[in-house]
């Protein structure tokens, strides 16, 4: 049914810490590498050792830089489906494929009544719904529904792939409808934001903004300076103390 | 937006069925011969089921399209998907009726019509209720989809009218020229309103990185084009948008008006008249495609 549940008190959902992540890709690649034998059909490439490969990815890491002169900063920006609350991808589906999971809020395609018409990716702001291009069924991000319920996987598993394999910690999962949960912690400490919120979706998803910079000292610093202002101590300091001796 | 042909041939050409199925149910042409009532009524309802078929195209799974007629409570796809089937169904019942009684009582004809224009109403809203497409989301989208379907219905009847050697009438050929030059006036004003605003996204609001100051993409995700770009950020219209506009009112609006004011009702004339607004309206249909611009490309540094 494409018509949106109630909201759901347990929001399940990311938090993505824009100030860690340094643009490694394991999360895209884990991803792909979980989902196409996990939820619904394998996630297709086309032409993938060609000139023009082409295939269904659910999560995507772009790279960006702000700010201007010596205050730019590179920031590394992964973005998937963020599970809106008034996800106008479900509303738009005219088969009930598209639907959004009243116990948890997961946003989740039934893909054996997906007809691949299109319209959930065109309703969609952020670009987080890809068509496979083998399958013709609309492919997304499913919160790797098929892990974090997965009683048969060790707990540290039973989270998203990405968030499992990120090297840095920069991603993080949890209950983004619980004040008191240790995602919502997070983005109420660092001012998590939402991604184009005049698109009125509500995501669910958050995003932790770089912490600021710390106040650099503006006098340069000489390295010569340092080594030569630098009293030896400990075994230097004999070393140092015999050879003035014998100097 | 990349405008695929199923989708263009199918929101104009549907457009002109149910335009002309409208006025056909409003009693716009004599159709007492039952051989004349087979003829019109089939040929219309197979311009608008030939619409609706090639819609399916697209498809990943044609074979599920079944499917889209569930979701009217939410989906507008759906809805239109409803309110064609509807409509079809309620012409053929004009049509056996009206054979048997003769033209139905008028708040029955009336009622189809209206049920004619909603669907019409249903397919512009697919696009118009698209938040992500500023261009599209405007008041006067579904206007312009209405305006282009009468108008095409209309220049479709005065071509029925003279096929079946029936008079066209001074006001009915005035009616016709106002429905092509108001069609194409409201066009104009879309043109110059719809999306002129933006869509209030930009860079900073999509990665929420508008504090640090200006926000410049450097590296894209992935190394060749997927299916978004592919889908949604078809730029090859925006540079040619104004000459295609041009062609689009000449060949859809000034030629067929120039066609019904200089020429007798010859068969001929009209059908060459009718085909080139639906020729000016294709045109006009894979601009509103093509030009349409969504909030994804953003993030793959569309910066206007």
């Amino acid at each position: 049914m494409t018509m949106l549940p109630e909201a759901s008190a347990i929001k399940l959902g990311l938090v993505i810490d824009l100030d860690i992540c340094v643009g490694c890709q394991a999360c895209v690649v884990n991803c792909k590498e979980w989902n196409t034998s996990g939820y619904g059909a394998p996630l297709s490439d086309d032409d993938a050792y060609g000139a023009a490969p082409n295939g269904a990815w659910l999560n995507r890491v772009h790279a960006y830089e702000a700010g201007t002169g010596a205050d730019a900063r590179t920031i590394h920006f992964p973005k998937s489906c963020l599970h809106c609350e008034d996800a106008p991808c479900v509303t738009v589906c005219p088969t009930g494929a598209s639907f959004k999971r009243a116990e948890d809020g997961i946003v989740l395609v039934n893909e054996d009544w997906c007809i691949g018409c299109g319209l959930c990716a065109w309703s969609c702001p952020y670009g987080a719904r890809e068509m496979d291009p083998a399958e013709g069924v609309m492919k997304k991000c499913t919160l790797c529904v098929d892990r974090i319920y997965n009683d048969n996987l060790p707990a540290e598993d039973q989270v998203p792939a990405c968030v499992r394999t990120c090297p840095t910690n920069a991603r993080h999962f949890g209950d983004l409808g619980d004040p008191d949960s240790d995602v919502s912690q997070m983005v109420a400490a660092r001012g998590g934001v939402d991604l184009m919120p005049e698109q009125n979706t509500k995501p669910v998803n958050k995003y932790l903004p770089p912490r600021p910079r710390r106040a650099a000292d503006d006098t340069p610093v000489s390295l010569l300076a340092m080594a030569q202002d630098a009293t030896p101590s400990g075994f230097w300091k004999w070393v140092d103390s015999t050879l003035e001796k014998l100097g | 937006m990349r405008p695929a042909w199923s989708i263009i041939f199918f929101t104009s050409i549907s457009g002109l069925g149910f335009g002309l199925a409208a006025w056909l149910v409003l009693g716009f042409v004599d159709l007492a011969d039952p051989q004349h009532l087979l003829f019109v009524g089939m040929a219309t309802m197979a311009l608008i089921v030939s619409g609706l078929v090639s819609s399916t195209f697209h498809l990943g799974h044609p074979e599920r399209a079944w499917r889209a007629l569930t979701q009217w409570r939410s989906s507008w796809l759906s809805r239109e998907g409803v309110l064609a089937v509807v409509a079809l169904v309620a012409m053929a019942l004009w049509g056996l009726y009206y054979t048997r009684h003769g033209m139905p009582p008028l708040w029955a004809s009336g009622l189809i019509a209206v049920l004619m224009a909603l669907t019409v109403y249903a397919t512009s809203m697919i696009y118009a209720s698209l938040r992500t497409v500023a261009r599209w989301h405007h008041p006067l989208t579904p206007v312009c989809y209405l305006m282009f379907a009468a108008s095409s219905g209309l220049m479709a009847v005065l071509w029925v009218l003279a096929v079946l050697g029936q008079p066209i009438t001074a006001p009915l050929a005035l009616a016709a020229m106002l429905a092509v030059a108001s069609a194409w006036g409201i066009k104009i004003i879309w043109w110059q309103l719809a999306g002129a605003g933006g869509s209030g996204s930009s860079l900073a609001t999509a990665t929420g990185l508008g504090g640090l100051g200006p926000v410049r993409s450097i590296m894209p995700p992935h190394t060749s084009e997927n299916y978004l770009q592919h889908e949604m950020g078809f730029v090859v219209a925006r540079k040619h948008a104004a000459q295609l506009r041009v062609i689009a009112l000449l060949v859809g609006g000034v030629l067929p008006m120039a066609l019904l004011f200089s020429l007798a009702p010859v068969p001929l004339v009209l059908f060459i008249a009718v085909v080139a607004h639906m020729a000016g309206i294709f045109v006009e249909r894979w601009l509103f495609f093509a030009e349409a611009k969504h909030s994804v490309t953003l993030y793959y540094g569309d910066t206007h």
